[in-house]
Formats: C-alpha cells, sequence, structure tokens
C-alpha cells in the first residue's frame, strides 16, 4: 500500500537496491538505502518526525511555539516542513558556509535562519543556539546532538525496515554527524544480527572548518556511544567527491557527498570481505540526493575542481 | 620506519607552522612520543594526563579511527599516514 493520509505519514520505508554493478562479486553485495525518497529529500526527516512527536508527547511543545535547532541543513529543512504541518515556528542556527539550496528551501518553508560563522562548523552553531536558548526560555530547543528520539527514530524505523529487507546483513554503514543514525541502526542490529558490523564514515572537510580557537572548543554528540560501533573512517573530500560520481555513472543514484563518503567506506569493508573470501551484504545510506549541492559546480569538471569549490564549506 | 603525520591548524604552533611533518614508531603511542622529541609539547596537547587520548581528539591511520584500532596501541606500518583532528559536529 503506497497511499498515506498525510505527508508525515509518508516518512519512511524507503527502497534498499542492489547495486550489482558496484559491488565486487556476486556473494559480497552492496545496498543502498535510498533514504532521499523521504518527505523533503532526506535522512533527517526521521528524527524531525520523532523528535516533534516526543516533545508533544511529553508536554514541552504546544501549538504556536517557537522551535530552535542548530543544523547545517537537512534537519533544519525536516524540522520546518513538520512545523509547518503541526503549527510552529522554527529558528534555525545554520553555519554560513551551507550550499545557497539550504537556505532557500528553508526560507520556502518559512523558517527563519541565524547564521553562525563558517570557521567551527556546526561547533559554532550548537555553541550560539545555546546562547540563543539561553536568552529565549520559552523557545525549545529539541537539540537533535543529545535527544534520545532522534536516535530512537532510527531504533524503531531505519534498523527494522534494514533488517526485514535484508536479513542476511553483515554490515552497516552510516555517516557520522549527529550519531543518530549509526546510534539507533547500531543498537537494533546488534540485538538482532550476530556479527554484525557497524562502521561509520566521517565527512573530513577542508581546514577552515576545522578552525577551532583550541582543542577544548571541540564537539562530541551527547548521543555519541563508541561501543556501538565496529570502525570509523574519516574520508576527505576528494575521496567524497570521487564516489558520488561513481555512484551516478554506474549506479544511477545521484546522491549528496555525503552519501559519497559514505560509498568509499562501504566499499573498504566490502572489498576487505572479498579478499577474505567471506560473504556480505553490506548496506549503506543514502543520506540525500544531489539536488541541493549542484550550485557548488562539484558535480562537474576535475576533481581538483570539486575539491576547490567545496573547501571550507559543510558539504555533509 | 617513517610516519606522514598530518597536523591540524590548531595544533601548528607546535609544529613551527608546518603542516605534514615525518616521525617514527611501531604504534601511535611511540610515534607521539617521537613527535614530542622534535615539537616539544605536542604531545601533551593529545594526551590527557590519565594518558589517554584527549576526548575532543580524533587520531586516524590511513583514514580509520585509531580509537577502533588498539587506540594508543594501534600498530603503525613504513608509509602509513596518521591524520590528526579535533572532533567537529555534524547533523
Amino acid at each position: 500500500m503506497a497511499r498515506f493520509d498525510s505527508l508525515l505519514d509518508a516518512c519512511g520505508n524507503t527502497p534498499l537496491v542492489g547495486l550489482p554493478r558496484l559491488s565486487p562479486s556476486p556473494t559480497v553485495r552492496l545496498w543502498a538505502k535510498l533514504e532521499a525518497r523521504n518527505p523533503t529529500g532526506s535522512i533527517k526527516d526521521r528524527p524531525a518526525v520523532w523528535m516533534i512527536r516526543a516533545a508533544e508527547a511529553a508536554g514541552r511543545l504546544r501549538p504556536g511555539d517557537t522551535i530552535l535547532e542548530p543544523t547545517s541543513g537537512n534537519t533544519g529543512i525536516a524540522l520546518a516542513m513538520v512545523a509547518k504541518l503541526h503549527g510552529y515556528r522554527l529558528v534555525c542556527v545554520m553555519p554560513e558556509n551551507v550550499s545557497a539550496e539550504r537556505t532557500q528551501l528553508l526560507r520556502m518553508y518559512g523558517a527563519e535562519i541565524i547564521f553562525s560563522p563558517g570557521p567551527g562548523g556546526s561547533n559554532a552553531a550548537v555553541a550560539m543556539a545555546r546562547q540563543i536558548a539561553e536568552e529565549h526560555p520559552d523557545w525549545v530547543m529539541l537539540n537533535q546532538y543529545a535527544n534520545e528520539a532522534n536516535a530512537r527514530a532510527h531504533y524503531e524505523s531505519t534498523g527494522p525496515e534494514l533488517l526485514r529487507d535484508l536479513p542476511t546483513i553483515t554490515h552497516f554503514v552510516a555517516g557520522l554527524g549527529t550519531t543518530g543514525t549509526l546510534m539507533g541502526v547500531g543498537r537494533y542490529l546488534r540485538e538482532k544480527v550476530d556479527g554484525i558490523q557497524i562502521i561509520a564514515a566521517e565527512p573530513r572537510y577542508g581546514e577552515l572548518v576545522y578552525g577551532l580557537r583550541n582543542i577544548d572548543e571541540g564537539y562530541v554528540p551527547e548521543l555519541y556511544d563508541a561501543t556501538v560501533l565496529t570502525r570509523r573512517f574519516s574520508v576527505g573530500t576528494r575521496d567524497a567527491v570521487l564516489r558520488t560520481r561513481q555512484l551516478v555513472e554506474v549506479e544511477g543514484i545521484f546522491a549528496g557527498f555525503s552519501t559519497g563518503a559514505i560509498l568509499h567506506a562501504a566499499l573498504a569493508v566490502a572489498h576487505d570481505a572479498a579478499r577474505a573470501g567471506r560473504t556480505a551484504d553490506v548496506a549503506f545510506v543514502v543520506a540525500d540526493g544531489g539536488w541541493k549541492y549542484l550550485s557548488t559546480g562539484a558535480y562537474g569538471g576535475t576533481l581538483a575542481d570539486a575539491e576547490t569549490a567545496l573547501e571550507g564549506q559543510l558539504w555533509a | 620506519m617513517s610516519i606522514e603525520v598530518r597536523v591540524p591548524t590548531i595544533l601548528r604552533s607546535y609544529t613551527g607552522g608546518l603542516k605534514v611533518v615525518t616521525g617514527t614508531g611501531d604504534s601511535i603511542a611511540d610515534l607521539l612520543t617521537n613527535l614530542d622529541t622534535q615539537y616539544p609539547g605536542l604531545r601533551a596537547r593529545l594526551i590527557t594526563e590519565e594518558g589517554g587520548l584527549h576526548k575532543f581528539v580524533n587520531v586516524y591511520i590511513n583514514d580509520e579511527d585509531v580509537r577502533f584500532l588498539g587506540a594508543l596501541d594501534a600498530k603503525l606500518n613504513d608509509g602509513d599516514t596518521v591524520t590528526v583532528l579535533p572532533a567537529v559536529a555534524g547533523g
């Protein structure tokens, strides 16, 4: 049944598609979970719906309230859609170095944007949002980095969908941002599948993004629990762009750059399994489509051009 | 045994502004000890008084997080690249 009473009910149940051309062999297979097929086009619709429903159930949110959230884009866009349908005002604190499309989409959904300084990336947005929250005690900060409903969205939806569609799953690979996807899906699969490997792919941006004043200004999301993960990879801009292009060229999937980073890690573990002579079913997340990143120009030209175009940008 | 180490902007005050330095060692712990003789003070920015990796520091061998490879005991091979980065949020 593909009929739903409202847009929010159409969240989740995304397709899992095989990648026969990129898979190392018929016994080591790659599978893409197409999260771009959610209502606002990214995996973040799941935590947005879960976090708002949890806040409503707890009596923290009432119609007309203002939601405040630090976000580099997709969570903001997802929250903006849910907020519109549920009658909330949304204020997003967003780093100034994100793609133009994210700003346009947020404004289209009626969200207000407060820009945080580009150097420092999301860390700076989190810090600024905390400050603003203190000045506006009546605003509700859902705080995706610490909100258990973020991880629970994946524990209750993404994880069960993956196991239902791929009972032979051996590896799950996703991006590491708030850590919600990996914590939620990771915990679910660890409970159900013996020997499951949970692999994190973390974007490694250009240097400007790491321009913190000192190490103590670093940030690890409250949701993060390293024991859920098996391995964790840092993927640079060049590898992420290369894999993003390969995914569209070889398998026809047009994705954002964070997905390229995830695919890079998925291919690494798949080839490890193939070399070791093991069978494997490696599922990875296609976090969003490439539409929001076209203005970066990084889908064309040489890899070096793309790297330059994305320098200083939060591309994931 | 030669290991290339990429140093983040915020720690380059210890390396005389160098972005990439070279060190030696069979493990991350050995490498950091070696680097500290060349660039005094660097090790103390990465390792806590309790002897573990600083919470807000991530260290990678060939792009893989050393915390999942044995942390400071993670083994190094000639030609490996080590990257040091401060922890940043995504999302």
